[in-house]
C-alpha cells in the first residue's frame, strides 16, 4: 500500500516472446519496479541481469524515433513511451514482437514491406522549380503539419486489422502511408493526381474506419478523421459520386488538376 | 518448451489476444443499445398511433407527410407515416462513418476491438469498402443533404410547439422536442461528409476570398466534427426519448405540465 522506503522493492513479472518467426515461447522474468520506469527499463534490466541476448530495438527513449514498437499486453505499444505504473502489476506483463510484420528475432520484427510501399509513392512534385519564392500561410500549412509528425513508428501498422489480420499487404499500403498520401495530395503546391493511386494502389477503401490507427499513434495524429476520412471523400467525388460523375460526362465539370 | 510462433503470436481467431482488459463492453453495449433501439423503432412506427398529442409530434413520424398525400392515406388507412420518411435517418445513420465503425466493430467483428482477432470467416471475405454492397456507402453526403432538410423539420416541430389549444406557452414536451432538434442537428452539422464539402476538399485554403471564408467555416466545424461519435449516440437517446415522451402523454400515462404566457400553469 505505502511507498515507505523500508517496504521491499515492488516487482513486476515480465513475459517475453523469445524466439524467431518459427519457433518461440514466452519466458519469465522478475523486474524490481523503479518509480518513472517505463517498459523497455525493464527490458534493459532483463538484459543486464538474466539474458543479454534478448533482442529489442530502440534508439531515443523518447518517444521520438520510432524503434521501440512492440506489444504490450497485446497493445501495440512503444516500449519506451509505456510506463509501469499504468499497467496493473498483479499480473505478468506480456511483452511481444509486432504481429503483423515478420519477427526476426525476440522483440525485433522485419518492417521493410513499409520501405517498399513508400517507394512506390511519387514523392512531392511542386508546380515549379522556384522554392525560394514560396508563400505558404498557416492556415495551409497547419494541416500538413499534423501528418508531418509522422515518427514510422509502424504501430499503426500494426494494429490495423487489413494488414494484421486479413493479410491484405498486396490491397492497403496501411494507415501511416494513407497519412503521407493525404499530405501530398492536399499539399498547395503538389501537381500530382494522386487520386487513382490512393484508390486502386494504395486501396484506401480496404480502411473501414474501425480508428485503431488512431487509437495507437503516439503522436496523436487523427489518422483516420483527418487522413483517411477526407481522402475517401476526395475518391468518392472522383469515381462514386453519380451526380459529379454526370456532370463530368456532359462536360459541365473538369477533371481534377 | 519453444512452440510454433505462428501458433504464438497468432492474430486470425476471433477473439484471439493477449489484451488483458475487459475490451468486449464496448461492442456488447453497442450491440445492445442498437438492437433495442431497433426494435422500439420498429414497434413505434408500426403502431401508427400515439405519435402526435396537443402540437407535439413524434420525431419517427417527422416530416408529416398526411397532408401532403391525403388520397394515399384515406385509401391506406393501415399505412403508416413513418414508413415514408424513416428511411431518411435510417439510410443517413447507416452510412455515418461513425456508424460503419460502430457495427464493423460491434456486429461484423472486423475486429471486434483494437489489436483483437476476428473470425476466420470475416477474414476470408473481407474486402473494405471497396465491393458491393459497402460500396454503396460512398452515397452517405447526399443522406447528408436529406437529413439536413429534416433538421429543419425537428426546428420547425419544436416552433409547432408552443401553441397549444389553450394559447402560446411552454410545456415539458416543448422542450424535449426542442432538445431533440438541438441534438439531431449537431449530429448532422458535424459530419464528416459536410466537413468535406465545406473545405476539406480545397488544397488551398487562402487562394481566394470565398476559400478563406470556406476554411473559417472548416476549422469551427472541425471543432463540432471531433465529438461526432457523443452527438451519435446524444441525438440517438434525445429522439428515443422524444418519441416516448410523446407517445406516454398521447396514451394518458404522463400528463404535460405547460405554462400557458399570462394564464399560468396547465396540464395537456
Ligand atoms: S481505421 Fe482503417 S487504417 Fe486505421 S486501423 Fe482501422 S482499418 Fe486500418
Ligand atoms: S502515423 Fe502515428 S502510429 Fe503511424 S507510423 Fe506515424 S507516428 Fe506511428
Ligand atoms: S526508443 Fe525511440 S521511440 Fe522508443
Ligand atoms: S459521418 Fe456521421 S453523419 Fe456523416
Amino acid at each position: 500500500m505505502s511507498s515507505s522506503a523500508t517496504e521491499a522493492k515492488q516487482q513486476a513479472t515480465f513475459k517475453v516472446y523469445r524466439g524467431d518467426a518459427d519457433n518461440g515461447e514466452h519466458h519469465t522474468y522478475t523486474v524490481p519496479v523503479e518509480e518513472g520506469m517505463v517498459v523497455l527499463d525493464g527490458l534493459h534490466h532483463i538484459q543486464a541481469n538474466d539474458c543479454p541476448d534478448l533482442a529489442v530495438r530502440w534508439n531515443c527513449k523518447a518517444a521520438k524515433c520510432g524503434s521501440c514498437s512492440a506489444e504490450v499486453n497485446g497493445k501495440p505499444s512503444l516500449l519506451c513511451k509505456t510506463r509501469m505504473d499504468a499497467l496493473p502489476l498483479d499480473e505478468p506483463i506480456t511483452v511481444t514482437p509486432l504481429r503483423a510484420f515478420p519477427v526476426m528475432k525476440d522483440l525485433v520484427t522485419d518492417v521493410s514491406w513499409n520501405y517498399e510501399k513508400n517507394k512506390q509513392i511519387k514523392p512531392f512534385t511542386p508546380k515549379n522549380e522556384d522554392t525560394d519564392n514560396w508563400e505558404m500561410y498557416q492556415e495551409d500549412a497547419e494541416r500538413a503539419q499534423e501528418f508531418r509528425k509522422c515518427i514510422e513508428c509502424f504501430l499503426c501498422q500494426d494494429t490495423c486489422h487489413v494488414l494484421r489480420n486479413h493479410d491484405k499487404k498486396a490491397n492497403f499500403f496501411g494507415p501511416r502511408f494513407m497519412v503521407r498520401l493525404a499530405s501530398l495530395d492536399m499539399h498547395p503546391y503538389d501537381t500530382e493526381d494522386r487520386l487513382s493511386f490512393i484508390k486502386d494502389t494504395a486501396g484506401v477503401n480496404y480502411c473501414n474506419i474501425t480508428k485503431c490507427c488512431t487509437e495507437v499513434c503516439p503522436e496523436d495524429i487523427k489518422i483516420t478523421d483527418n487522413a483517411i476520412i477526407p481522402l475517401k471523400e476526395r475518391v468518392v467525388d472522383e469515381y462514386y459520386d453519380p451526380i459529379q460523375g454526370l456532370l463530368k460526362m456532359l462536360g459541365l465539370k473538369k477533371a481534377r488538376k | 518448451m519453444a512452440v510454433n510462433a505462428a501458433e504464438l503470436l497468432r492474430t486470425d481467431e476471433l477473439g484471439k489476444t493477449e489484451r488483458n482488459d475487459i475490451w468486449w463492453t464496448e461492442p456488447l453495449l453497442v450491440v445492445s443499445t442498437l438492437v433495442i433501439f431497433s426494435m422500439y423503432v420498429f414497434w413505434a412506427v408500426t403502431q401508427n398511433a400515439n405519435f402526435e398529442v396537443g402540437p407535439y409530434l413524434s420525431p419517427f413520424y417527422s416530416p408529416d407527410l398526411r397532408h401532403t398525400f391525403p388520397a394515399l392515406f384515406a385509401q391506406f388507412p393501415w399505412l403508416s407515416p413513418a414508413y415514408l420518411v424513416l428511411w431518411i435517418p435510417l439510410a443517413f445513420r447507416g452510412t455515418c462513418y461513425y456508424a460503419r465503425r460502430a457495427y464493423y466493430r460491434s456486429f461484423f467483428l472486423t475486429p471486434p476491438a483494437c489489436s483483437v482477432g476476428p473470425s476466420q470467416t470475416a477474414s476470408e471475405l473481407y474486402e473494405g469498402e471497396t465491393k458491393f454492397p459497402f460500396v454503396l456507402l460512398h452515397l452517405h453526403r447526399y443522406f447528408f443533404i436529406l437529413a439536413a432538410i429534416l433538421a429543419i423539420f425537428h426546428w420547425k416541430h419544436f416552433m409547432d410547439a408552443f401553441f397549444f389549444e389553450q394559447g402560446m406557452g411552454v410545456g415539458v414536451g416543448t422542450v424535449v422536442v426542442g432538445i431533440d432538434a438541438l441534438f439531431l442537428t449537431l449530429y448532422v452539422f458535424s459530419c464528416h461528409s459536410w466537413r468535406h464539402l465545406l473545405a476539406g476538399k480545397l488544397n488551398c485554403f487562402t487562394c481566394g476570398a470565398f476559400e478563406k471564408m470556406r476554411h473559417t467555416g472548416w476549422k469551427n466545424q472541425s471543432l463540432l466534427n471531433e465529438k461526432h461519435a457523443q452527438y451519435f449516440w446524444l441525438s440517438l437517446a434525445t429522439v428515443w426519448f422524444a418519441d416516448v415522451y410523446i407517445r406516454m402523454v398521447a396514451s394518458g400515462q404522463w400528463r404535460d405540465v405547460i405554462y400557458i404566457f399570462g394564464q399560468g400553469f396547465t396540464t395537456l
